[in-house]
């Protein structure tokens, strides 16, 4: 796709995007201490001494976090590094409980790897991943409880994440949100991360400059914290306009950490930023340089499963348009979902039915595909009995009605409402014989030539089947009588 | 009956078996010796009625057969151990009144052995310092008096509630911790026996950290036997610390009266350094020949970079408690100033929670980790360090154990030393080398000064190998055979 | 380098410690003089050597993902200066 670019008052500008992906690392307990990870508890209900960063606690690792990174670094088809140093990142904040975030810095436990993102328009493009480190989250401030106060809940404290950071390979709002799209939908992929935006699973730090096209990169912006893939599309559209409005003004951007305001979908400078950082990053001294075995990360490359891109591409084989099978590959639970309806299906039928008239009914019923009264193989039972003839097309999407109304079986709705569809040649040859009878007329219409008409004559047949008759049975049949 | 504070932890595991005395009396006489020698302010917090409560335990389980390695024994706990539901200060204004909702793994297992606790063991502030003068529960005061003035003497530090109150006899053993020579300088001061072992071998969960690369946990005591005892029980393996080392903890006080017979013992001649004083070098060939006596080989090496070690550690310790103390900021626990606003709370809960020393090291460390500094110095520091560890390394090829003096003099008067900080940090030039390498050091009294006042011999062993660090310990303990009290004591000795 | 004024109040600055006019003047020349100490490191040649984090040489320990600890905010909540509905409580942070 060709670079979109915005159009300003002196020209035209290109925006140049990187974003650093926070993604809570799915476990039941933290990176460095045994309470739970779990979210939504009373406050500080899920704290450790260690996470309160009480004097004389230690760190010590989550085995399961590392294999994890591990994992999502395999997934992003990047380079894993057997050297990996955790350090202190040092600086002041209510919900900083140690007074420095163990996290790493010189050397991530994953290295440069690539995706391929989706565009609307059907192409793909390719992203550079900058790195992947292990690093704990902070806990949470309050500020909207109290006047002069803040309150803090360390549940959250120590959580693990996996700071993913790209390269600024994107240009545009829809190659940002394609990108958080296709990250979650690989973790997700992996079971390393739950990817749900809405609790914070998740969170998308977006890194902005404008340039003119061909230019050397402009001063950056960083959007903290943008909680959900429509928030990323409007602070980056909002950050973008506002940066050409200062350049085009003569202006200087500043480099600088904004906040992204919901409420408005604008950004701004975040206040308490005034005090350059200085992280003073250096080596954790509790911890010990981490180093992986070549066999423990041939392991896990064994227990990979298929990604959405390879999954993508086995679709299309199939027989699937590349537009349903990347639709169908963007979540997991959709893709997997599929394969259970196309398991002994028409791979295209089984498509449009998941696509089309679930997702259909479920957008309607206001329902995730979790939520589906029809199960998978429910859903794949149906398509059986119009591939055995035991219904037509038509009826069974009336079928599917009764289904998604009351969870029943196809099979048992086709049979308590006798809609077989009717293959015995001489019922439907009685129906066709009575039809023609009726209308000799029309018969004299067709016989002069007028081609139209079988379309009536066939409705007429199948109307009077109550819809059962098979139509190709019928189809032949009245070809036959009228001979032609 | 017999002053019971005068047994040593060994013969008074001794009396208890054969129930010459009760571990109630045991403690009982050490808390009437505390109570007497308050002046001293070895403790911040007495906990005596714990104490008699765990003798009373203590007694029952020797009635039943089923006593530990320690069982009756009082102890002192360095107040740098965080005990559970017990005030922990580390002697600061900071920590006033943190009653910590765990116990130390180190402290744990002294219990789990049947040791009795007396008391948090007063110490220099976060233990930074070298003469427990920077303690914010006020001074310590060494239970030896010189013979040439009256006035008070520093006990030595971090640890210097522990040693006093060890040398005091108002306990028979303590706790300490090591980072620079905590245990071994004021061990030195004191006339006591303290051993740092190898950095790995005693958990650090629970300990509040100054210098977490070299901060370690070990006992003084008033001889090697008791010390190897004591260590027995605090040393092992603890999966709550990911830098304690998975290994099997040796019956230290076997090695106890075991021949150093071709032996060969290290002097590193970098230990000859300016301003030492005369009487401690003459100390030192003392103890070469005792060692050659009991048939030891005497071998001349060389740890080239050791006259580098203080600055290494000037810069590795104030950069890592730059960073470990910065959880003090009056939001969970302890002190908190309220100010105009957040930033302003935190500045003055930290300028008023913490005492001089230790803002002087929580800046340095600061400034050698802030941006376009590390390199310089931070990552210089670590460079030497890792040359200072190489030259134990290639010192250990020639010997099996190093001889060298303590501390390079004798136990000064509160007040002396202070005018700057410098000249107070050469205190420790000889024992912060093993601190940087994460080697074993121990200190014995070996001698007295002109003035009547303890001089200590420092034993450095190869990493894990405490065992040859007591069998050359007790060797020399028999030749020198210490038995000076402090004045403080005399009268009622006599 | 010796560490004058300033820069001794940006560093406090940094780590959070209200320093008045004369302790930074005090602070400057004492942080000085142990600058110089240190910087006599500067004699020993360090080309090729790496730098040492740790003197022990072992795997770093993993623990098993189990939840072993929390579920204690009482006790986390204890020794807090202010508290309120189970949540630490400070002085109001503007972002
Ligand atoms: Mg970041
Ligand atoms: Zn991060």
């Amino acid at each position: 796709m060709a670079h979109a670019l915005l159009k300003g008052e002196t020209g035209d500008w290109e925006m140049v995007i990187g974003l650093e992906v926070h993604a809570q690392v799915l476990t039941k307990s933290k990176l460095f201490s045994g309470a739970s990870a779990d979210f939504g508890a009373a406050p500080n209900a899920q704290v450790s001494p260690i996470d309160a960063g009480m004097p004389g606690m230690l760190p010590v690792i989550n085995k399961l976090c590392i294999e994890k990174a591990v994992r999502t670094g395999l997934g992003l088809n990047a380079k894993i590094n057997m050297y990996s140093v955790f350090e202190r990142k040092n600086y002041f904040y209510p919900d900083l409980p140690q007074g420095y975030q163990i996290s790493q810095y010189q050397h991530p436990i994953v290295g440069e790897g690539i995706i391929e993102i989706d565009l609307p328009d059907g192409s793909i493009k390719k992203i550079g991943i900058e790195r992947l480190h292990l690093e704990q989250d902070a806990g949470k401030s309050l500020h909207d409880q109290h006047p002069s106060k803040s309150y803090v809940d360390l549940n959250r404290s120590g959580n693990p994440l996996m700071e993913i950071v790209s390269k600024p390979d994107m240009n545009s709002a829809e190659e940002a949100a394609a990108y958080v799209t296709k990250l979650r939908a690989i973790v997700r992929y992996l079971d390393t991360c739950d990817g749900n935006m809405d609790e914070g699973s998740m969170r998308c730090d977006v890194n902005l400059s404008m340039r003119r096209p061909g230019a050397p990169l402009g001063t950056r912006c960083e959007i903290k914290n943008v909680n959900s893939i429509r928030f990323v599309q409007q602070a980056i559209e909002y950050e973008a306009r506002r940066q050409i409005e200062v350049l085009e003004g003569g202006g200087k951007i500043t480099q600088e950490t904004r906040l992204f305001d919901t409420k408005n979908g604008t950004t701004r400078t975040m206040r308490s930023k005034e005090d350059a950082h200085d992280y003073r990053y250096f080596p954790d001294p509790d911890l010990l340089p981490l180093k992986l075995e070549q066999a423990f990360v041939d392991d896990i490359k064994k227990t990979l499963p298929e990604l959405p891109d390879a999954k993508k591409k086995r679709f299309i084989d199939m027989g699937l348009s590349p537009y349903d099978a990347s639709v169908l590959v963007a979540e997991k639970e959709r893709a997997d979902f599929y394969e259970k309806v196309a398991d002994n299906n028409d791979p295209k039928l089984a498509a449009n039915w998941v696509t089309t008239e679930l997702a259909g009914a479920l957008n309607k019923a206001g329902k995730a595909l979790h939520d589906s009264p029809i199960s998978a193989e429910k859903l794949g039972g149906l398509l059986k009995l119009i591939a055995d003839n035991t219904i037509s097309g038509k009826i069974a999407k009336e079928v599917f009605s009764e289904m998604f109304a009351t969870g029943k079986d196809a099979a048992k709705i086709v049979d308590e409402k006798g809609l077989k569809q009717v293959t015995d040649t001489g019922t439907i040859e009685k129906l066709v014989n009575e039809v023609l009878a009726e209308n000799p007329d029309k018969v004299a219409e067709y016989k002069a030539g007028k081609d139209k008409m079988f379309g009536f004559f066939v409705g007429q047949v199948l109307k009077r089947s109550g819809g059962k008759a098979n139509p190709a049975m019928v189809n032949d049949l009245l070809k036959a009588k009228l001979g032609s | 009956m017999k002053n019971l504070t005068t047994l040593t932890i060994k013969e008074a595991l001794i009396g208890l078996k054969k129930k010459e005395f009760t571990a109630v009396e045991l403690t009982e006489a050490h808390i009437k010796a505390a109570e007497a020698a308050r002046h001293l302010n070895c403790y911040i917090t007495e906990t005596f009625d714990l104490a008699r409560k765990q003798a009373k335990e203590s007694d029952a389980r020797y009635a039943k057969g089923t006593a530990g390695l320690l069982d009756g024994i009082p102890v002192a706990m360095k107040d740098l151990f965080c005990t559970e539901g017990i005030q922990t200060t580390a002697a600061s204004n900071i920590l006033k009144g943190f009653k910590p909702p765990y116990e130390s793994t180190v402290s744990a297992n002294l219990w789990r052995d049947g040791a009795t606790m007396l008391g948090k063991a007063n110490l220099d502030e976060f233990a930074m310092g070298s003469s427990n003068t920077t303690s914010a529960f006020g001074n310590v005061i060494n239970p030896w008096r010189s013979k040439n003035h009256d006035k008070p003497l520093v006990p030595g530090g971090s640890g210097g509630g522990s040693a006093a109150a060890v040398a005091a006899r108002i306990a028979m053993g303590a706790t300490g911790t090591d980072t620079g020579g905590s245990i071994r300088q004021p061990a030195a001061f004191c006339g006591i026996a303290g051993i740092k072992p190898t950095y790995g071998r005693c958990s650090r969960f629970g300990i509040v950290a100054f210098a977490s690369s070299l901060d370690q946990a070990g006992p003084t005591a008033r001889t090697s036997e008791d010390c190897a005892l004591m260590l027995q029980s605090m040393a092992g393996y603890d999966p709550k610390d990911s830098t304690s080392v998975n290994r099997p903890v040796p019956e230290y006080s076997k090695s106890i009266g075991q021949s150093v017979k071709g032996l060969k013992v290290g002097v590193p001649k970098e230990y000859r350094i300016d301003g030492t004083n005369p009487e401690i070098i003459k100390l030192w060939e003392k103890g070469v020949q005792m060692m050659k006596d009991a048939g030891a080989e005497i071998v001349d090496v060389s740890l080239p970079h050791t006259k580098y070690a203080l600055q290494t550690y000037y810069v590795i310790a104030p950069a890592e408690c730059s960073s470990n103390l910065a959880r003090y900021d009056g939001v969970r626990f302890g002190l908190r100033v309220e100010g105009d606003n957040l930033v302003d709370t935190y500045e003055k809960t930290r300028a008023e929670g913490f005492g001089k020393e230790v803002k002087r090291r929580i800046l340095i460390g600061t400034y050698v980790l802030s941006a376009g500094y590390y390199d310089a110095y931070y990552n210089k520091a670590r460079s030497v360090r890792k040359l200072i560890w190489q030259d134990f390394i290639n010192a250990y090829q020639k010997c099996d154990v190093l001889l060298t003096p303590t501390v390079p003099t004798p136990a000064f008067a509160i007040g002396e030393n202070m005018q700057d900080p410098v000249t107070m940090y050469l205190n420790d030039v000889f024992t912060i080398p093993a601190s940087m390498a994460g080697m074993p050091g121990m200190s014995l009294p070996v001698g007295l000064s002109s003035d009547g006042l303890p001089l200590g011999l420092q034993l450095l062993g190869k990493p894990f190998d405490e065992e040859t660090v007591f069998k050359v310990a007790h060797v020399i303990e028999k030749a020198a055979n210490f038995t000076a009290l402090p004045q403080s004591l005399m009268s009622k000795a006599a | 380098m010796s560490i004058d004024i300033n820069t001794v109040r940006k560093v406090a600055k940094l780590a959070r410690i209200r320093t008045t006019d004369a302790e930074t003047e005090v602070l400057s020349g004492e942080l000085s003089k142990i600058l110089k100490m240190i910087e006599q490191l500067n004699e020993v040649n360090t080309d090729g050597v790496e730098p040492m984090t740790s003197v022990i040489e072992m795997k770093m320990p993993e623990r098993e993902d189990k939840v072993t600890d929390g579920g204690i905010p009482e006790k986390i909540l204890a020794n807090a200066p202010e508290h309120t509905a189970g949540f630490f409580v400070v002085p109001k942070v503007v972002e």
